[in-house]
Formats: structure tokens, C-alpha cells, sequence
């Protein structure tokens, strides 16, 4: 069954309009305008600028970040130059974003609550739609110790000084690595937060066989693209199953068939990052009409007949009271 | 080649001038003239370098920082780690071409001379440096029987003056349907001017600084084009 009438893919993101669901992370193609211009015409409904801090960071040696297979690993260290010279490429970005419909996030993150208060108000005066607040980068040594990410108190003191500084929504970008991503957005729902980015990288390791050597100079990165999908959806999953908050379902989404699963698990949207290595730069425009086609194929109408539905079957912890015999079970063991 | 780095073992290790040598390397890799490889010394740094060669894969490596440095200090035997090709290339095919290099640069136009010969292309070279001991690759070029023409800021050889002193009138000349060029940026941006002056199309190789090499972090744009993916040789428009 094709469904003939048109498809609304339009989504609404903490009180924003995103003309598409699909939203270019963080990091990607770093904080030019004219970059974020580029990814914007190939189909998002909004760009995340590279997350910026309060002063300038040049990042960690190389390498940084490795295509190893199964998706990319990287530790850039978030080279960026600093809150201030940010403010000027994101009002430019904006001004170009604006002219596409096409709604710019802009990232940052800080090493203590009073600067990510600080930087919040710096980068308002760019006139993002929406503020991300990563509180989750694992490649980052911060004064605070752990990422805030880590702890529901530290990522709500972090929501609440946010959300003091500035009029703008903010969505708080969350870390898989934690034993209860629920409790930790439970503790930024209650603390303000308009919506949530889920996940950032998870923590993972290359070494080289030849030398011993861990390949990237940090040592440790963050694991994006394919290995991270499974990841992404349970937290997803978890996250919307805990919280009323919109989320932006992030990790591992390299087709649209992977988006529909993004946006079943409960996502309001779709975070795409490493995509564009694996499929090259017109990655989002690929993912876009794959989905608008999985879509009218099933006779759907548009996101909402596929949003949430992880949570209507039987779910987690499911048990099969009556399991089917396993075919060579019996033979393997004999 | 995966673009997890690789190590390969150095066969030879060639001196080509008082601070450029060629890392020659037991592999050979599927590459087209213009691609680039991140080349990775573990606990020193990793940096794009231009292929010099295919088969035996090479790098010409001049001492400029920290990585040049190890690189040469590398001896025969030694491993060095590489990942790639990345990047899109020169074209390749007949007709006549004008090949343009400043310092390193003429090491991937020799890999580029090579193929545009088996194209059956015609082919001159015009090689620029400071003095005539830092010319590379002269003897290269000659070799392959080709008009080499040289320039010397000290006029130690070749004509006294830069590459593009000697390029220009060659381009004007109406004897080449094609620039190729790799060099000093400066030097790039004197010879895109003379290829829209001159209605040459030109395939010109450019640098920037390079972390993923694979498209992803943006850190290598350059007007809104990524060097790494997009490049590293961008092309001028020719006819008009
Ligand atoms: C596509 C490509 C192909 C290349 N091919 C070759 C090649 O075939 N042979 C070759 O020898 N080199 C080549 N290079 C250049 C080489 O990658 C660099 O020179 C590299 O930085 C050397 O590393 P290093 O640690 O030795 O020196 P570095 O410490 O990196 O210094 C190299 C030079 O760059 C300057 N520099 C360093 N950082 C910056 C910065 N952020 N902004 C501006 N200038 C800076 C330094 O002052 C110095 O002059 C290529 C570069 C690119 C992008
Ligand atoms: C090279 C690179 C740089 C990144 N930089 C940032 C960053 O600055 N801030 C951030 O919040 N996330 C950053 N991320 C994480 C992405 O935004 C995203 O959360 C993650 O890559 C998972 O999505 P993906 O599987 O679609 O890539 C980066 C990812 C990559 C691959
Ligand atoms: S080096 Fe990362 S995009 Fe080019």
C-alpha cells in the first residue's frame, strides 16, 4: 500500500518547527558558517554547531578521529575558538540558516555551572533557536572532574544555571555512559530543560597491533556511526519512557530505515554525525528520502504513526514463558 | 588500504636535498596523482602527506616541525604507519599539459607526469624553489625525457625569480589546454590568476590543516570546501 497524499515530516523540537526531523550533531563540520550552510541545503530541518567554550581550545594531537570499520572513534579534544569569536560565525550561520527555513542549535560546554551560565548568554546574543548544552563530551579533562554528564545533581545544576542565563530553549546533551540515563533526565526534565539530545560518543579504545600503541594521541575517544546504534535506541528508548521532554535521538542513524527505528524508540527528531563519512556528504538528503519512502510504502501519513511505537509492544524485560526449540540445539551438545 | 593506519616497512630511504628525503615503502597502493595519506609516527603526531608514488608507495618529506623531523630519522626497515588514499586527484588524460611545482610539490607531480604520459598527454614541468639546493626532483623529471624548465629566487639555476615568472608566459603562450600545480599557497594564488587571465584550465593542489582526513571535522575548510574530501586539487575553470 503507497500512501498517495502528501507527507508531513515537519517536527516540533522544544517550541521550534524543523521543517525536516533530521538534525546535523554536533561536531560535524565544525562551526563555519558556510559549512553549516552546506549541510543545511542537503536536508536538515536544523544544524549543531561545534561545541564552543569560554576560551579558545586547539585540541588534542593527532589522530583524532579514525573510520576503524564500524563507524568512527574521536577524541578531537573540542578545538574551538572560544565563546566570543563563536558568537560572530554563528550570527553569520544564523543569518544563512535563516534564509533556508532551516533552524540553527548552537553547542556549547564548560568546565564549571557559572561558565556554562556565562557561555549560554554569550552565544544567545547570535540568536540560536535552540542552545545545546553538552555536558557529555568524553574527551575532554574538565576542573569538575568527572563530565557532568555523570551525575543527575552536577547535569541539573548545570540545566538550572543555563536556564537562568538565557531566554532561549535549551535541550542538555546526555551521555550513554552512566549506570541510569533515566535518573539523569528525570533530574534535567525537573531542573528546566526544554528537550534532550541523546546520546554523545560512547567511551571506547583503538590500539595498534603493530606498535601496541593506543591510535588516538588521547589515548581513549568516543565511539560514533554503526557500533553505537544499538546504544543510542535503548537510551532513547529508556529516556522518553522516563520523561515527557522532546528528544533528539542521536547515534548510529546512517539510513532511513535507521531513523524510523530512531524515532520509534520515542525520538522527536534525528541527531546525523558520522553518516557523512559512510555515505558521503549528501548523506541527509539519502536518509530523508529513504524515510519519506519507507513512510508512504506503509500507507503512513507521516512521523507520528511511527513515533514511540518501542514502547507499545512488549518491551523490556519481556520473558517468553514457552521458548521454540532452538534448531541443532540437541545435536551441538551430543 | 583501510583508513585505520597501516604499518609499512621503509625500503629505502632516499636523500633528495639538505631537508627533504623520500620515504620509499614496501607497499603498493591503489592511488590516482593528487591523493594524500595520513602518515602517523605513534606518540609523535600524524600529518597528510602527498603520494609520491604508487608502487613502491612513496613520500617526499621535508623537514619543517616535530613529524618531519622523526620521519627523518626513520632508517631502512622502520615502520611507519599510513592511512588512505584520501581525496579526489588530478585528472588524467591526452592533451597538453603544463605542470607547475613549488618545493614538495613537484613530488606528486612526478606520480602526475608519469600517469599523464601513459595518457599519452604532452607534458612540460616548471619547478620553483629559494636556491638551487632546494630544487627537488629535477633529476626525476628529466629522466622521463620531458622539457623541464627551473627557477631560483637567487638564480643558483634556471631562470632568477619564482616559478610563476616562468609559468606565465608559458600559459599565455597558447600551447597548454592544462595547468596542473602544487606548491606554496602564494604561489597557487599567482597561478589561478594567470589561469583565468589566460583561459587555462587549472587543477591546483592546496593544504590545509588536517585532523580526520575523512570529511567529518571541518577543520580543513577552505571557502566552504573541504580540502581533504573535496580536495585537495580544486579546479579553475578554463575556455571563455
Ligand atoms: C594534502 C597535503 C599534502 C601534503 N603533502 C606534503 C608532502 O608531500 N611533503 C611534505 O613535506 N609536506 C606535505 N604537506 C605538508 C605537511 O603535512 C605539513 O608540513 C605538516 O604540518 C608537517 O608536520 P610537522 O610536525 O613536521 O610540522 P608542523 O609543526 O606541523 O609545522 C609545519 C609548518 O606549518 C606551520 N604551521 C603549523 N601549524 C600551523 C597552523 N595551525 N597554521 C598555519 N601554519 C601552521 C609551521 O610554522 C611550519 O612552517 C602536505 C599537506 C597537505 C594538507
Ligand atoms: C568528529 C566528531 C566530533 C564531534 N564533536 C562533538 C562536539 O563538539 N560536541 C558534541 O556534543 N558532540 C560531538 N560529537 C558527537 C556527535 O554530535 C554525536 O553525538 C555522535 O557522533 C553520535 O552520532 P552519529 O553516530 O550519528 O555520529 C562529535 C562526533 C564526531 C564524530
Ligand atoms: S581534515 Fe577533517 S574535514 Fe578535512
Amino acid at each position: 500500500m503507497r500512501h498517495s497524499g502528501p507527507i508531513d515530516l515537519s517536527c516540533m523540537i522544544a517550541g521550534v518547527r524543523l521543517p525536516t526531523p533530521l538534525v546535523l550533531a554536533s561536531g560535524i563540520w565544525g562551526t563555519s558558517p558556510t559549512l553549516l550552510e552546506r549541510a543545511a541545503r542537503t536536508g536538515a530541518g536544523a544544524v549543531t554547531s561545534k561545541t564552543c567554550t569560554p576560551a579558545p581550545r586547539r585540541g588534542h594531537r593527532n589522530p583524532t578521529a579514525i573510520d576503524w570499520g564500524h563507524g568512527l572513534i574521536n577524541a578531537m579534544g573540542l578545538p574551538n575558538p572560544g565563546a566570543a569569536e563563536e558568537v560572530a560565525l554563528l550570527r553569520d550561520a544564523a543569518r544563512r540558516l535563516a534564509a533556508l527555513g532551516v533552524a540553527l542549535i548552537a553547542s556549547i560546554a564548560a568546565d564549571t555551572v557559572e561558565e556554562f551560565g556565562r557561555t549560554a548568554a554569550i552565544v544567545s546574543d547570535a540568536g540560536p533557536a535552540l542552545i545545546e548544552v553538552n555536558i557529555s563530551c568524553p574527551n575532554v579533562e574538565s576542573s569538575h572532574g568527572e563530565m557532568f554528564a555523570s551525575s543527575a545533581e552536577a547535569a541539573a545544576a548545570v540545566t538550572r544555571q543555563v536556564k537562568a542565563s538565557t531566554s532561549i530553549p535549551c535541550v542538555v546533551k546526555l551521555s550513554p555512559n552512566v549506570a541510569d540515563i533515566a535518573s539523569i533526565a528525570r533530574a534535567v526534565a525537573a531542573a528546566g530543560a526544554d528537550g534532550i539530545t541523546a546520546i554523545n560518543t560512547m567511551p571506547g579504545m583503538l590500539v595498534d597491533a603493530e606498535s601496541g600503541a593506543p591510535i588516538l594521541a588521547h589515548g581513549t575517544g568516543g565511539i560514533s556511526g554503526a557500533a553505537l546504534k544499538p546504544i543510542a535506541l535503548r537510551c532513547v528508548h529508556e529516556i522518553t519512557a522516563a520523561v515527557g521532554l522532546p528528544v533528539i535521538g542521536t547515534g548510529g542513524v546512517l539510513t532511513g530505515t535507521d531513523a524510523v527505528e530512531m524515532l520509534s524508540a520515542g525520538a522527536a527528531c534525528v541527531g546525523v554525525g558520522s553518516a557523512i563519512v559512510s555515505r558521503g556528504e549528501h548523506a541527509l538528503s539519502l536518509i530523508l528520502e529513504e524515510l519519506k519512502t519507507w513512510i508512504s510504502e506503509r500507507g503512513y501519513h507521516g512521523l507520528d504513526d511511527i513515533r514511540g511505537r518501542s514502547h507499545r509492544g512488549a518491551g523490556a524485560g519481556a520473558i517468553i514463558t514457552n521458548p521454540p526449540p532452538v534448531p541443532g540445539w540437541e545435536k551441538s551438545r551430543a | 588500504m583501510r583508513e585505520v593506519p597501516v604499518a609499512l616497512r621503509l625500503i629505502d630511504r632516499i636523500q633528495e636535498n639538505h631537508k627533504t628525503i623520500t620515504l620509499v615503502l614496501d607497499h603498493a597502493l591503489d592511488a590516482r596523482p593528487g591523493q594524500f595519506c595520513m602518515l602517523w609516527l605513534p606518540g609523535v603526531d600524524e600529518k597528510p602527506f602527498s603520494i609520491a608514488g604508487p608502487d613502491p608507495l612513496m613520500f617526499t618529506v621535508s623537514r619543517v616541525g616535530p613529524f618531519s623531523e622523526a620521519a627523518h630519522a626513520l632508517s631502512k626497515g622502520d615502520p611507519i604507519w599510513v592511512r588512505g588514499p584520501f581525496g579526489t586527484g588530478w585528472s588524467v588524460g591526452p592533451g597538453r599539459a603544463l605542470l607547475a611545482g613549488g618545493g614538495y610539490g613537484a613530488a606528486p607531480l612526478y606520480f602526475l607526469a608519469r600517469r599523464l604520459r601513459e595518457a599519452g598527454a604532452e607534458v612540460e614541468a616548471a619547478l620553483g624553489a629559494r636556491t638551487s639546493a632546494d630544487l627537488l626532483f629535477m633529476d626525476r623529471f628529466g629522466g622521463l625525457g620531458l622539457p623541464v624548465h627551473a627557477a631560483t629566487e637567487d638564480g643558483s639555476m634556471g631562470a632568477p625569480g619564482r616559478v610563476t615568472d616562468v609559468v606565465a608566459p608559458l600559459l599565455g603562450s597558447g600551447r597548454f589546454d592544462r595547468l596542473y600545480a602544487c606548491g606554496p599557497e602564494a604561489m597557487l594564488k599567482a597561478l589561478e590568476a594567470r589561469c583565468r587571465e589566460t583561459h587555462v584550465a587549472g587543477e591546483l593542489s592546496h593544504e590545509a590543516y588536517m585532523r580526520c582526513g575523512v570529511g567529518i571535522c571541518g577543520s580543513c575548510e577552505r571557502d566552504a570546501r573541504l580540502v581533504c574530501m573535496d580536495g585537495p586539487v580544486f579546479s579553475v575553470p578554463g575556455g571563455g
